[in-house]
């Protein structure tokens, strides 16, 4: 006996199954924007204000340039400007008013001092200030061939040349055996897991400054996750695992974490936090030869490949930086530094993974233990190299 | 294990030794790019830039003084002598209507502040809208010494104030909560009443608690005494009559009421901003004090500052005499160009622009923080006729 519906739903067709709760849901939401039920709680509360200065720029003498962006929920207006305290001449473009996630540039001809620093404040209708400390008013670098030029030499010189260094002791990696082998593979892991922690807390760092719209702490654990995914995917279906995919992944995974290091670089360089010099270009240096060692690892027991493809393997993983750098100078988006950085960090577990894998492989094959104290001293190591020399290029 | 080739083959060699190559090329490219091209960037465009923005001080737009309903160069020049409604014990009886409301007034360009504000029914700005309409800074009373005084004071804002004038009353007539009538609820109403005296440049604001946010939201005016001319005698008597605004000598002086004020709009116990009579940069060069060289400028100076311990006055190109609280027919401070004053601290600055050229006399605080954030002014002195 067939059994009947109250309502002849089997009559229905599927998509109309499937839009009835979205189209039930426009009515609700028109319906509450119309009568406004909330109207007692918003009562006479004040705008909620919040207004993001995400970044200051010194494009010539006496110009200072703003980019701003309203992070909060409702409209604001930026009724005046002032700087280091006193209230000074400007223009706002497109206009003063900023809807929610409109961003706006405020041009300021201000004669401000080489080298010193100035606290800018923006005061909106409401009479709410917002203020920006810039810690040292440096020269913006212009875009033009000279600067263009200058950052990418830069990105070289910190990401394809030493990663190219680390690969030069491809040879003297040849010639070990097989303990002393997994040692580096140890060294390698532990580099990696350094630079994943490193990569994980700047992302948080600039995670905080960023308007809460953008959640900037769950995009920096959620950029890491996808990209970890992604790259597992993508390593997944190479099937069996050849040396130089291997490598390639490697070098893939170092690559984008080199771009996020190239935006830190090169923002630093362009808002004159880069007083360090040549110690922040030293390092770096020191910093990222080890990882052209932990990309030439699974290469060492194999046929010795081309000198083509350790140089597509040096710039894959080191040509990143030299984007990251350009793009860190002349168009900082802390959003999107944040997206990048933590795509990097998820790329560095990826890596992580890759190698672990090819220890637990060669252990397994020579019925050594992997975790030997050999190899333990290596993860140490490789930790530890990482710390001192981040001495050069932390403060 | 493999056994790598022993040597290293020529093309190896030369390959490693090119990447070295561009390496260091890439390093000295960096070095000489590094120089910064110091003289070559000076040039016309950016020292013209440069100058501009050294001139680039103040607030960009105009405040709409219809809307506020009250105006800085009306404020100027307004004294509210109330009304005189009889006589008793052979002396008048003034007498004022007030009202504290709460308003939102425009002190800067775009930027309101959320104050609470006196009004009376006959200020300038009140017999011009033909109702009551409260101002920044109060209305200035005005008065002559030994009158009997009459203030009924109704409460239209939505907290309890008060009046309290400076000058000599009795205790119950002080204005502080918890003596006499204390506190006027929202609402209420009470007559202060007290004589004129002494004479003097005073002042009048709210005193109930929290005493900080009572009188910074904008709860103040300058009150006036003029000095009675049969009191005095000889030059004493002269001076007086110049004083008093009853006195036909009283209109060769060219007499001008400013408030020195501030407000904090983001409640952080900072100013940010400073003003004469509200409106920051009020008197600025687009809008300046116009002045003439045939009369004396007489300044009753007032300062309500609050949450900056001192204000002060300085007027260029020129020095003036200062008689401190008002209260003597000679100066207390006698050729000065910079006078200080702490909070409810107030005088009477003369000075004169006789024989000077005409042009555009600036007059600031001389705490150049305030001067930048707002309280800065000019004099226009005009060419003779």
């Amino acid at each position: 006996m067939r059994r009947t519906d109250s309502i002849p739903l089997q009559r229905l067709p599927n998509w109309l199954l499937a839009v009835l709760p979205l189209a039930l849901l426009a009515v609700l939401l028109v319906a509450f924007l119309g009568l406004n039920p909330l109207a007692y709680f918003t009562g006479a509360f004040p705008p909620l204000e919040e207004i993001t200065i995400q970044r200051v720029l010194f494009p010539t003498n006496g110009q200072i340039q703003l980019e701003v962006i309203n992070g909060g929920p409702d409209p604001v207006t930026i009724a005046q400007v002032l700087v280091d305290d006193a209230y000074w001449q400007h223009q706002v473009s497109p206009d003063k008013t900023l809807e929610r996630l409109e961003t706006a540039t405020i041009n300021i001809p201000y004669p401000w001092v080489d080298g010193e620093p100035l606290p800018i404040t923006l005061i909106t209708s409401t009479g709410l200030t917002f203020t920006e400390e810039v810690e040292v008013a440096v020269e913006s670098p212009a875009v033009d061939s000279g600067t263009f030029l200058a950052y990418g030499l830069l990105g070289i010189y910190v990401g394809v040349i030493p990663v190219t260094l680390g690969m030069i002791w491809y040879p003297f990696m040849r010639r070990v055996d097989q303990k002393w082998m997994s040692a580096i593979l140890a060294l390698t892991i532990g580099l990696l897991v350094f630079l994943f922690v490193d990569t994980l807390l700047e992302a948080l760092e600039i995670a905080t400054e960023i308007p809460g719209v953008f959640q900037g702490v769950p995009l920096v654990i959620f950029g890491t996750l996808f990209s970890l995914g992604v790259l597992l995917a993508v390593g997944e279906r190479r099937g069996g695992q050849t040396p130089l995919g291997i490598a390639s992944l490697i070098a893939l995974g170092i690559g984008l974490h080199n771009f996020g290091e190239g935006l830190a670089i090169g923002a630093a360089f362009a808002t004159g936090a880069a007083a360090l010099g040549s110690f922040l270009v030293i390092g770096f240096t020191l910093h990222n030869i080890t990882e052209g060692v932990g990309i030439v690892a699974p290469l060492t027991r194999q046929e010795r490949p081309p000198m083509r493809t350790f140089l597509l393997l040096a710039l894959l993983a080191g040509g990143p930086a030299i984007l990251g750098t350009w793009i860190g100078g002349f168009a900082f988006s802390p959003v999107l530094a944040v997206l990048f950085l933590s795509i990097g960090a998820g790329a560095i577990l990826q890596v992580i993974w890759e190698v672990s894998k090819l220890l637990l492989r060669d252990a397994r094959r020579t019925e050594q233990p992997a975790l030997s104290w050999l190899n333990f001293a290596g993860l140490t190591a490789g930790i530890l190299v990482m710390y001192l020399t981040a001495f050069l290029v932390k403060f | 294990m493999d056994k790598n080739k022993q040597g290293v083959s020529r093309r190896d060699f030369l390959k490693t030794g090119g990447v070295g190559a561009v390496g260091l090329a890439g390093l000295t490219g960096l070095a000489r790019l590094g120089v910064p091209a110091t003289s070559a960037a000076q040039d016309n465009g950016d020292q013209q830039e440069t100058h501009m923005a050294h001139h680039g001080a103040g607030t960009v737009g105009q405040v709409d003084h219809a809307a506020n309903g009250f105006d800085p160069h009306e404020i100027l020049y307004d004294f509210d002598y109330g009304e005189i409604v009889g006589r008793e014990n052979g002396r008048d009886i003034r007498e004022w209507t007030m009202v504290a409301m709460d308003r939102e007034f425009e002190i800067a360009p775009g930027l309101f502040f959320p104050g609470w504000v006196y009004g009376s029914t006959t200020s300038a700005a009140s017999r011009r809208a033909g109702r009551i309409v409260g101002q920044c800074p109060g209305p200035t009373l005005r008065c002559i010494e030994g009158e009997r005084l009459r203030v009924r004071f109704t409460n239209a804002s939505s907290h309890p104030h008060t009046i309290h004038f400076h000058g000599i009353h009795s205790a119950f007539m002080d204005g502080i909560p918890g003596v006499g009538r204390g506190n006027v609820n929202p609402g209420e109403t009470f007559v202060y009443e007290f004589n004129a005296q002494p004479f003097g440049c005073h002042l009048y604001h709210c005193h109930a608690l929290p005493l900080k946010r009572h009188i910074h939201k904008g709860l103040y005016g300058a009150f006036i005494v003029d000095p009675d001319p049969e009191k005095y005698s000889g030059e004493e008597k002269e001076i007086a009559k110049t004083r008093n605004h009853q006195y036909p000598e009283n209109q060769a002086v060219n007499e001008m009421v400013m408030v020195m004020n501030a407000f904090d709009t983001n409640f952080d116990g900072d100013n940010e901003v400073y003003a004469v009579n509200s409106i920051a940069f009020a008197y600025g060069m687009d809008n300046p004090i116009t002045i003439t060289g045939d009369k004396l400028q007489r300044i009753y100076l007032v300062n309500i500052t609050e949450f900056d311990p001192i204000n002060s006055l300085h007027i260029h190109a020129n020095f003036f005499n200062y008689f401190d609280h008002g209260t003597t027919l000679q100066p207390t401070l006698k050729t000065v160009d910079t006078i200080m004053q702490c909070q409810a601290q107030r005088g009477i600055v003369e000075v004169s622009f006789t024989g000077f050229e005409p042009g555009m006399y600036m007059f600031h605080a001389h705490q150049s923080e305030f001067a930048e954030l707002g309280w800065m002014g000019f004099f226009d002195l005009q060419g003779e006729d």
